[in-house]
């Protein structure tokens, strides 16, 4: 490629003062003091967060208010910090819900070690697992830091299902055993 | 008031030049030299030359001593041991010494100043002042200019290391 | 109405006269620190500091200005200065170390009394009006007074320097006083030509900077105008010098915090830290007012109107009271200007290089006002022997 040189023009007596520059420079100050502030006065005003943040991770129910969560301990497998910790428990036979595999007894993830990577959700075959907009963690303990249970749903909350897994694979059982009977 | 006033310049002024003598301290020599200077300002108001006592501070105690400072600094000087006094220099200060006091007792007892009101004061205002400096004093103050123009250019030339002619251009 | 005023004895009056200047200064200079944050806040676009209230305040309606203004936080401040700990050194020598921060105060509050700050009417027995000036001292060397005096502020920097004992104050220190020795120079010849042609010949000679603004008050296209359209270039030197001498960016050299941390104040702290920068903004004030005074016409509200056609067209001229007060506002909008305008640069230029400081102060300013003072002088004497 031919090189083409640009002659360069040499300043003239006046921009060599700086002075038009300074001028200039004082200009762009100027505007931008009278523009209104960029800053956001954070407690009171949120930001506002883009879908697809992956804010603290939280258990989710799903419409019919089942917790979808059946303690299969992949999300504590794959945690590459080991944040997290699940105590497996069993359905009573009498729950409405006895027909889903097992639910967490206790779930814990410890917020103080969690990288906010997202694999725990990636990994979960039940979509149990998400991480949501929820943005700041604080605690005065180290034992606030870790969210049980509990407080993981409230964080979570109810979100959208459309698979309805485990009710499909009973109503599939139930039809099976009814036209068993029947041939 | 004015002989109060007079009477406590006058010692802060002696006071602060013996502090400048016997300071092992360089900086702090300087420093008694800059409070020296201002008593010295301050005896000129007494004496209604409020010109003087300006340039005074404006130029010995605002820039010359700054430039004390500067160089002490930058030479990083520390009190250090004082030479021993020779034989050459106990005999040439014993010297001085004495041509200082036998002037200053001379002056005392038999050098009569004139101490007459009508005489204007010429250090007081500005107008004055340079009346005197570019009528009667021209000739001083263009010999002195021409004796510091020398003296600078001595400096430049000292300060400078010439290694062959072509240095020089 | 104030006759009782004028019957106290004198040392008491000046004694009064100056405490008021001082408490009017100090605070001034003080706020000033909290203009700088606002102003830089605007400039980053941001709003700056606008949380702090005292909580049994916060009733009065309105107040929320004075927060969002930051007032509050500006008392937080001083009150945390004064408050915590003020730790020394073991390094440090001791005793030039406190006298450091305690010297810059010094110059810096004695300048402000040789400064005019405005004029007031008194009708004379005859029925003339009079100008006089509302100042703790109109002296005849007034601006030489104040060079002179504001020169000593280089010896608090260089003491604290040296005081601190280690490097990067120590190099502030030097930095400091080879800057400040540098520009006086081309700041005392720039306003050499403003005072050649005040001082015209057949006038009393004079270096009043009362009589340098009644000069740029007279009628007239000539006698009307303010110096800074007669001499941009004084002006323009002027500006810049001073901008050295209060150690302001773009001449940020004894301070530099990216190079030197802090400078000279590197190893203060507390309350002590805060008296160098309550003397750098009462630096700031006064070099302002200097330089309104001899360049913009001091309290004349514009060029070519000067304050009395103001008063006059108000009817307050025979009222020292009114006349005086709207004086002093105009001055210190000006000086508030200035003080803007300080800020402005500092949050739009960066900092020169040390060298380049020097070469700047040697080699550009000085040699050009040299060239202006022969310019101007050689100009006036032809008009004056015309």
């Amino acid at each position: 490629m031919a090189v083409v040189t640009v002659e360069r023009k040499p300043l003239t007596l006046w921009e060599r003062t700086y002075l038009p520059n300074i001028a200039a420079g004082l200009a762009t100050t100027f505007k931008r003091m009278v523009k209104p502030v960029e800053t956001l006065e954070y407690p009171e005003v949120r930001p506002e967060i883009p879908k697809g943040y992956r804010g603290v991770p939280t258990l989710v129910y799903d419409p019919n208010g089942r917790e979808k969560c059946v303690s299969c301990q992949l999300c504590e497998f794959v945690c590459p910090p080991k944040a997290i910790r699940i105590t497996p428990g069993e359905i009573p036979t009498e729950d409405p819900n006895a027909h889903v595999e097992k639910r967490p007894q206790e779930f814990k993830i410890d917020m103080l070690r969690c990288i906010y990577c997202g694999m725990c959700q990636e990994v979960c075959p039940e979509e149990a697992i998400w991480l949501q907009q929820q943005y700041s963690m604080t605690g005065y303990t180290r034992e606030e830091m870790v969210n049980d249970k509990k407080r993981l749903y409230e964080l979570g909350g109810t979100l959208p299902d459309e698979h309805f897994k485990w009710d499909k694979k009973k109503a599939a059982e139930q039809a099976a055993a009814h036209g068993g009977a029947h041939h | 008031m004015s002989d109060v006033l007079f009477h406590l310049f006058a010692i802060f002024t002696v006071a602060c030049a013996l502090g400048v003598v016997f300071n092992k301290n360089a900086v702090a020599s300087a420093l008694c030299l800059l409070l020296s200077l201002v008593g010295v300002a301050g005896l000129f108001v007494l004496l209604d030359a409020f010109l003087l006592a300006v340039l005074l501070v404006l130029v010995y105690a605002g820039a010359v001593v700054a430039l004390f400072l500067f160089i002490i600094m930058l030479l990083d000087m520390q009190g250090g041991d004082r030479k021993k006094f020779t034989k050459a220099t106990i005999f040439s200060s014993t010297l001085a010494g004495g041509l200082l006091v036998t002037g200053l007792v001379s002056f005392a007892t038999r050098g009569q100043l004139e101490t007459d009101p009508t005489v204007p004061v010429v250090g007081n205002t500005l107008r004055a002042y340079a009346e005197q400096l570019f009528t009667v004093y021209l000739l001083p103050v263009q010999i002195v200019g021409f004796l510091l123009l020398i003296a600078m250019l001595g400096v430049i030339v000292l300060s400078k290391k010439f290694e062959g002619l072509d240095d020089i251009k | 109405m104030f006759d009782f005023y004028f019957e106290l004895p004198l040392w008491l009056r000046l004694v009064l006269q100056g405490t008021a200047v001082i408490l009017v200064l100090f605070p001034l200079a003080a706020a000033c620190s909290m203009a700088e944050r606002k102003v830089s806040a605007w400039i980053q676009g941001r709003p700056g500091p606008n949380r702090t209230i005292a909580p049994f305040l916060t009733w009065i309606p309105g107040i929320q200005i004075f927060q969002k203004l930051g007032l509050f936080q500006l008392a937080a401040d001083g009150g945390k200065f004064t408050f915590k700990e003020d730790p020394i050194p073991g390094h440090v020598n001791k005793f030039y170390f406190v006298l450091a921060p305690i010297a810059s105060m010094i110059p810096a509050l004695t300048t402000v009394a040789f400064v005019p700050f405005g004029a007031y009417f008194t009708q004379l027995a005859d029925g003339t009006i009079q100008a006089l000036p509302i100042a703790l001292t109109n002296l005849d060397v007034g601006l030489l007074a104040v060079f002179a005096l504001g020169s000593l502020g280089v010896y608090s920097l260089i003491l604290a320097g040296w005081a601190s004992n280690s490097k990067y104050p120590f190099l502030g220190g030097v930095r400091a006083s080879a800057q400040l020795i540098s520009y006086e120079l081309s700041m005392t010849l720039s306003v050499l030509p403003v005072f050649l042609w005040v001082n015209a010949p057949g006038m009393p000679g004079t270096l009043s900077l009362f009589d340098v603004v009644q000069t740029q008050s007279q009628p007239g296209f000539w006698g009307g105008m303010w110096y800074v359209f007669l001499m941009p270039v004084s002006a323009f030197i002027f500006l810049v010098a001073l901008f050295a001498e209060t150690n302001r960016q773009p001449f940020d050299m004894p301070e530099s915090e990216a190079d030197l941390v802090g400078g000279f104040h590197t190893e203060y702290g507390a309350f002590k830290w805060s008296l160098f920068f309550v003397a750098e903004y009462a630096h700031m004030i006064v070099g302002s007012g200097i330089f309104c005074l001899l360049f913009l016409g001091g309290w004349n509200p514009l060029p070519w109107v000067p304050l009395q056609t103001v008063t006059d067209l108000i009817g307050i001229t025979g009222n020292p009271l009114l006349s005086g007060l709207l004086a002093i506002t105009l001055f210190l909008g000006k000086v508030g200007f200035f003080i803007f305008f300080f800020m402005w640069v500092r949050w739009t230029l960066p900092r020169f290089r040390y060298d380049q400081v020097m070469k700047l102060g040697w080699q550009k300013l000085l040699p050009l006002s040299i060239a202006n003072l022969i310019v101007y002088a050689l100009v006036i004497a032809w008009l004056e022997t015309r």
